[in-house]
């Protein structure tokens, strides 16, 4: 197996840890965490993406996808985090609570 | 640079992008005249969409690559009638919805942060409508999320705030499924621009386990059942205004880049088998939130799961559109649901968030008798409700017929039956909630008058979704431009 593929294959299996984290855990901030993870393992299959194309200068078109993907992840998870804090404050609890309003 | 070079045909795709966004920085500078720069793009970005339908409706689609930039590297813009549609409606909406926002926040602190977001939200949408290509449409997903999470969580109360986190959550998920869709596309064609993907060969893995991850992620956003349950609590607990386009334009966004997908690309390499199934839990969103709107203690949430019942026609269109020789009258049928559900829900929305303001509830079992204080608040949810249930002669009415023309002239008849018995359904949830309003009760107690400019925008909207009844003719005429189906 060529290593590029190897980080493809990494790239894929971090997104299903991440999104199974997702799933299984409660607390708001490992929510979080996990969809970092799931973030980062795309952006890594992305990375892998740019060795596809003959000659030795990689593809550029992925890796400007992978910096504006970067851009729009850390805004998201500032976003995540603002809100966690705020329901910190307002529920007493990091948890979503799993009762939905009436 | 003179009126003429700036209103040139080229760069009125960029200028609608632009204008919202430019009025968005505005407000956030200068919180004390936000109100103002929303309106002046309450009012110009309408004219943008007229100018921009008028060039396309007489010279066709048009492509422009934004600073000169080609593809790959640089950013394209592409109108078709399908997108300026989108658009158009887009603009109907946020123009009358923000006339209703400045009352509805007269005097709240929270208005200085509410006209950004929704100036913000509004360029998202209309640079989403216009994006040429797969990983554009990825970031402006993702611009509309955010804006529209942002937005929800504006009352700040435990509940909104929950909501909100729970809508963020399966919308960031939402998009990096999408986003991996976009890899294995990109992985698979070398290319991210729909046109260029719109003829490559023929069906391999990677394009069908794209699709797959596409489609999960789209479903997600657009709350189709079993994936809704973020919907109803975000969407009950968001300002009026908030819920208003939430409905009628947010989860339309999603379902429209999956409409886009599957014409130009998946249709031919994707079993029908998969339509079957889009139809199928259409089928279970129409059945599930119809029931659900009908026990809804409360009025906002009985709009909301309306909204669940609602996208399940729309991905009706799935199935249909396979039939042989009525596909065009399904695509047809689906889009007119969409624009009428967009007028005739923003609609039910305001008014709803109307008797809010007066009553300082939207407990249905204690509205007893308020027509006699909201005549014109009822009025609309009553012509709204008229093109939710699909009667004559609304909207909702073209959209259920063209759907229905579909299903018996292409032989699956049963998609007819469940389009009638949701219609059915729809009027049993919207007459539970009347049979209150026009009930007798010798007091009823509102604690302050409704302004008026908010009774009579969430009216406009409502008449919108009749009109569109009749003029079919005109509208179906538009989307044919540039061919998107």
């Amino acid at each position: 197996m060529t290593v590029p593929n190897m980080y493809a294959l990494v790239g894929v299996g971090l997104l299903c840890m991440g999104l199974y984290g997702l799933v299984m855990h409660s607390h708001l901030v490992r929510k979080i965490l996990a969809l970092n993870v799931s973030g980062s393992g795309v952006f890594l299959f992305l990375v892998a993406l740019a060795d596809q194309t003959p000659g030795p200068t990689p593809d550029p078109v992925p890796h400007a996808m992978v910096l504006t993907g970067i851009v729009v992840a850390v805004s998201a998870t500032a976003l995540a985090l603002a809100l966690a804090c705020r329901i910190q404050q307002v529920n007493g609890t990091l948890r979503l609570s799993d009762n939905e309003p009436e | 640079m003179s009126l003429n070079e700036v209103l040139q045909p080229m760069s009125l795709p960029a200028w609608l992008v632009a204008l919202p966004l430019l009025a968005a920085g505005l407000s956030v500078v200068m919180p004390r005249c936000s109100v103002w720069t929303a309106f002046f793009s309450a009012i110009t970005t309408p004219f943008l969409v007229v100018c921009l339908g008028r060039e396309i409706f007489f010279h066709g689609s048009i492509e422009i690559h934004v600073g000169g930039w080609q593809t790959p590297l640089g950013i394209s813009l592409y109108a078709d009638g399908l997108s300026t549609a989108m658009l158009g409606v887009t603009a109907l909406v946020f123009g009358i919805v923000t006339f209703y926002a400045r009352p509805y926040f007269s005097g709240h602190a929270v208005a200085r942060h509410f006209w950004p977001l929704w100036l913000f939200l509004w360029s998202a949408l209309n640079a989403l409508f216009l994006s040429a290509d797969i990983f554009n449409l990825y970031v402006t997903l993702e611009l509309l999320g955010l804006s529209a999470v942002a937005l929800v969580a504006l009352s700040q109360t435990g509940d909104a705030l929950t909501a909100a986190m729970r809508y963020l959550l399966v919308s960031l998920t939402g998009s990096l499924m999408y986003l991996m869709g976009v890899a294995f596309l990109y992985a698979a064609n070398g290319t991210l621009s729909l046109k260029m993907l719109a003829i490559v060969g023929p069906a391999s893995p990677s394009v069908v386990t794209a699709f797959a991850l596409m489609a999960a992620g789209l479903i997600m956003k657009s709350a189709l059942f079993p994936m809704h349950f973020w919907l109803p609590p975000a969407h009950a607990n968001a300002p009026a205004p908030v819920s208003a386009v939430l409905s009628a334009l947010v989860v339309k966004a999603s379902f429209y880049i999956l409409v886009r997908l599957w014409v130009m690309l998946f249709e031919p390499s994707i079993p029908a088998i998969v339509a079957q199934l889009l139809g199928i839990l259409g089928m279970a969103a129409i059945i599930w939130g119809s029931v659900q709107a009908l026990l809804a203690e409360r009025l906002k949430l009985l709009v909301a799961y309306s909204t669940v019942a609602q996208i399940g026609y729309l991905f009706l269109v799935f199935p249909l559109s396979l039939l042989p020789q009525v596909g065009k009258t399904a695509w047809q049928g689906g889009l007119y649901f969409l624009f009428s559900h967009a007028c005739a829900k923003s609609a039910v929305f305001l008014a709803a968030g109307t008797v809010i303001h007066t009553f300082g509830h939207d407990r249905i079992n204690e509205l007893h008798g308020i027509v006699r204080r909201l005549p014109v608040s009822m009025f609309a949810f009553g012509l709204a409700g008229v093109s939710l249930i699909g009667l004559p002669p609304s909207g909702g009415f073209i959209a259920k017929w063209l759907y229905l023309n579909a299903s018996l002239s292409g032989g699956q008849w049963w998609w007819g039956v469940l389009i009638i018995l949701g219609g059915l359904m729809s009027t049993a949830y919207i007459f539970r909630f009347f049979s209150r309003a026009f009930s007798h009760s010798e007091e009823i107690v509102g604690e302050r008058p409704a302004p008026r400019g908010m009774e009579w925008t969430a009216f406009t909207l409502a008449l919108c979704s009749l009109i569109l009844g009749l003029i079919p003719g005109s509208v179906i005429k538009m989307l044919e431009i540039g061919n998107p189906f």
